[in-house]
């Protein structure tokens, strides 16, 4: 991925770069503009910066009435992520290595089951889980929510994992077999080591869409005192007395500055996903 | 340890592999499994190894019975075609895993790990891993780790099918030495005759679920039991002429070509006989002459080898000291060395 290829001899690139330059201006404009808004002031209708500004970053060290604390919000989406993350991982890593491999009852119905659930749209699911939530006690809070969202995307996670376990090759099974370690030492040490690359992959993967996670917070666990960003920031905008367009754009580019830093530093694992996996 | 297989039948569902096949290994003696591929031979190994659990049969090491032991109670090494190494570990890790998962103390793990890769001759190689390795490092590690617990029975799936030519040839001489010093019992799977032939005490040829004739490889190369085997052992290959019994000796119908018969073959008049002529006793120096036409010719450098077609159709092979005065098209009479053919039914079968 990150090869560089020499500019070919035989025709000049600019004209390509220019097109998609010309193609891609408006998403890089209102990128930009998200950003500058956020620190300036300008005069309704115009394009011209005003003045510099901080107050729309207010929301850091303030708290307005009736609304959450920020750094709990903060606090609750990463809680939210990372445990949805957790069980994704645990939970797919091992049963995608049972679907790969071990000749369990009801396989072929498993794998078929997985595809279909990971089709299947969850929204229409909201209601019924909410009436189990409220049954069971876990409405409006985090573990409820996060159970919930661990599991409506555990199918990906598991058929993305078995994809992984199915490369690595028998022998490497075989021999640990051979060499004296039971089924669970050879999963645990010689096969998980291999599918290292997925593990990351699923993992980052989820903690993405945890992160950007927002109808399920919102019917599930809405109280303040288990707000999420995505939350936090339609309540922003719904927020008719009090309406600010910049705070609003301020608490967005908050909200994406983390899925940038992790982007950036592990965008390479995602690949793997579309990459097929690991050469043993 | 001695090995026996008594009466072992494996099947996959409806697919019989092998019915009731009876074998013994002798201990510290290296045996051949030799055969086409899908004749059942890998499957007879991870048989023994303990991946696959007979459908029949019992399976002994020594005295004592194994057969529905799990790999793990087996105590066995086992080199894979591929090697198998665990990519993640570093060569001394590999070889040091065996003993690690028996819960040997790390210092004891270090010392049997240095002493085992002296032997093999990759003592230099401790701290790199798998990747970084050349094929015949990466077979040097896996026959190292298989060897590292002192296992009762060496197993080697085709170790030297991924090697080139050049490694090949050393490793079989080392795997040779490495199971003498050893004196462990090994079996060795592969469908290369040359490298069953130079390797091994004994080979047992297969087929089709079958082994058709177990012998040290000089007496399986001299009395072939069966046209198969005559065929499947000795490279280049041996050439069969197709014809009957006619006046006591083997007659090719509608051609000249007539050979006397050794005096222990008794067929009646009229039989179907095969007759099989290594290339070493079809040369100018043999004693029934037979006429024919150069129609292939490959110098291997010290030898020539030359397809001699008969008039009437059938071929010969002959393999001759350098010569250069024979070319493809050219006619030559070249003879068959009768006191050295081997005579075989219609159906194969030794006479």
């Amino acid at each position: 991925m990150a090869e560089k290829s020499q500019p070919s001899a035989n025709y000049s690139t600019w004209p390509v770069i220019l097109a998609l330059s010309i193609v891609s201006a408006p998403l890089v404009l209102m990128y930009a503009y998200l950003f500058i808004d956020t620190i300036t002031d300008t005069a309704v209708g115009s394009l011209i910066p005003g003045s510099f500004t901080l107050r729309h970053w207010r929301f850091l060290w303030e708290t307005p009435a009736g609304k959450p604390n920020i750094w709990l919000v903060t606090l609750n989406t990463l809680i939210f992520a990372t445990s949805v993350t957790t069980v994704i991982v645990l939970v797919s890593s091992m049963a995608g290595y049972v679907l790969s491999r071990l000749n369990v009852p009801g396989r072929g119905f498993f794998l078929a089951g997985v595809m279909v659930l990971h089709a299947f749209p969850s929204v229409t699911l909201i209601i019924a889980i909410f009436i189990v939530l409220q049954m069971i006690g876990l409405y409006n809070s985090l573990i409820g929510v996060i159970l919930v969202k661990a599991a409506i995307d555990l199918p990906l996670g598991i058929w993305l994992m078995k994809g992984f376990y199915d490369t690595v090759p028998w022998e490497i099974e075989m021999a640990g077999v051979v060499d004296g370690a039971s089924r669970f030492r050879v999963w645990r040490s010689l096969v998980l080591p291999q599918v290292r690359p997925g593990i990351m992959a699923v993992g980052l993967f989820s903690f993405l869409t945890a992160w950007s996670e927002f109808i399920l917070p919102q019917v599930l666990a809405p109280g303040s005192k288990v707000q999420v960003l995505s939350v936090y920031l339609s309540a922003l905008i719904a927020d008719d007395n009090n309406f600010d367009f910049g705070t609003f754009k301020a608490v967005g580019v908050f909200y994406i500055i983390p899925v940038l830093i992790v982007y950036a530093l592990f965008h390479k694992y995602l690949m793997n996903i579309y990459g097929g996996g690991s050469k043993g | 340890m001695r090995i026996l297989l008594d009466n072992f039948s494996k099947s996959f569902g409806a697919t019989k592999v092998i019915e009731n096949m009876t074998l013994e290994v002798g201990h510290g003696e290296m045996l051949a499994l030799l055969g086409p591929s899908g004749c059942g031979k890998s499957t007879t190994l991870f048989a023994i190894c303990g991946i696959h659990r007979p459908t029949g049969g019992r399976i002994l090491f020594g005295d004592r019975d194994v057969t529905d032991l799990p790999s793990q109670a087996r105590n066995i090494g086992v080199v894979f075609q591929s090697y198998a190494l665990y990519p993640h570990m570093t060569v001394a890790e590999n070889i040091g895993f065996p003993l690690k998962v028996k819960g040997m103390a790390g210092e004891d793990i270090r010392k049997e790990v240095d002493r085992i890769s002296g032997l093999v001759h990759i003592g230099n190689l401790l701290g790199r891993r798998p990747a970084e390795l050349s094929g015949g490092q990466q077979q040097r590690v896996a026959l190292a780790r298989a060897l590292v617990r002192k296992p009762d029975v060496l197993l080697l799936d085709e170790p030297l099918a991924n090697l080139d030519a050049k490694l090949r040839l050393e490793m079989r001489s080392e795997i040779r030495r490495i199971q003498r010093e050893t004196g462990i019992t090994a079996i060795l799977v592969t469908h290369d005759q040359v490298e069953a032939m130079s390797m091994c005490d004994r080979i047992a040829i297969m087929k089709e679920g079958e082994i058709v004739q177990i012998a040290t490889p000089a007496e399986m190369y001299t009395d072939p039991r069966t046209a198969f085997v005559a065929g499947f052992l000795g490279n280049p290959p041996i050439t069969f002429l197709r014809g009957v019994m006619a006046d006591g000796v083997f007659a090719i119908p509608d051609s000249e070509i007539r050979v006397p018969l050794p005096a222990s073959v008794a067929a009646t008049e009229g039989t179907k006989l095969m007759l099989g002529v290594r290339p070493e006793h079809f040369t100018p120096t043999g004693d029934v002459a037979v006429p024919g036409k150069v129609s292939f010719a490959e110098t291997q450098g010290r030898e020539n080898l030359y397809d001699v077609q008969l008039d009437g159709g059938p071929l010969l092979r002959s393999i001759q000291p350098v010569r250069h005065d024979v070319n493809i098209g050219d006619a030559v009479t070249w003879a068959i060395d009768s006191r050295n053919v081997l005579v075989f039914d219609g159906d194969g079968g030794r006479l």
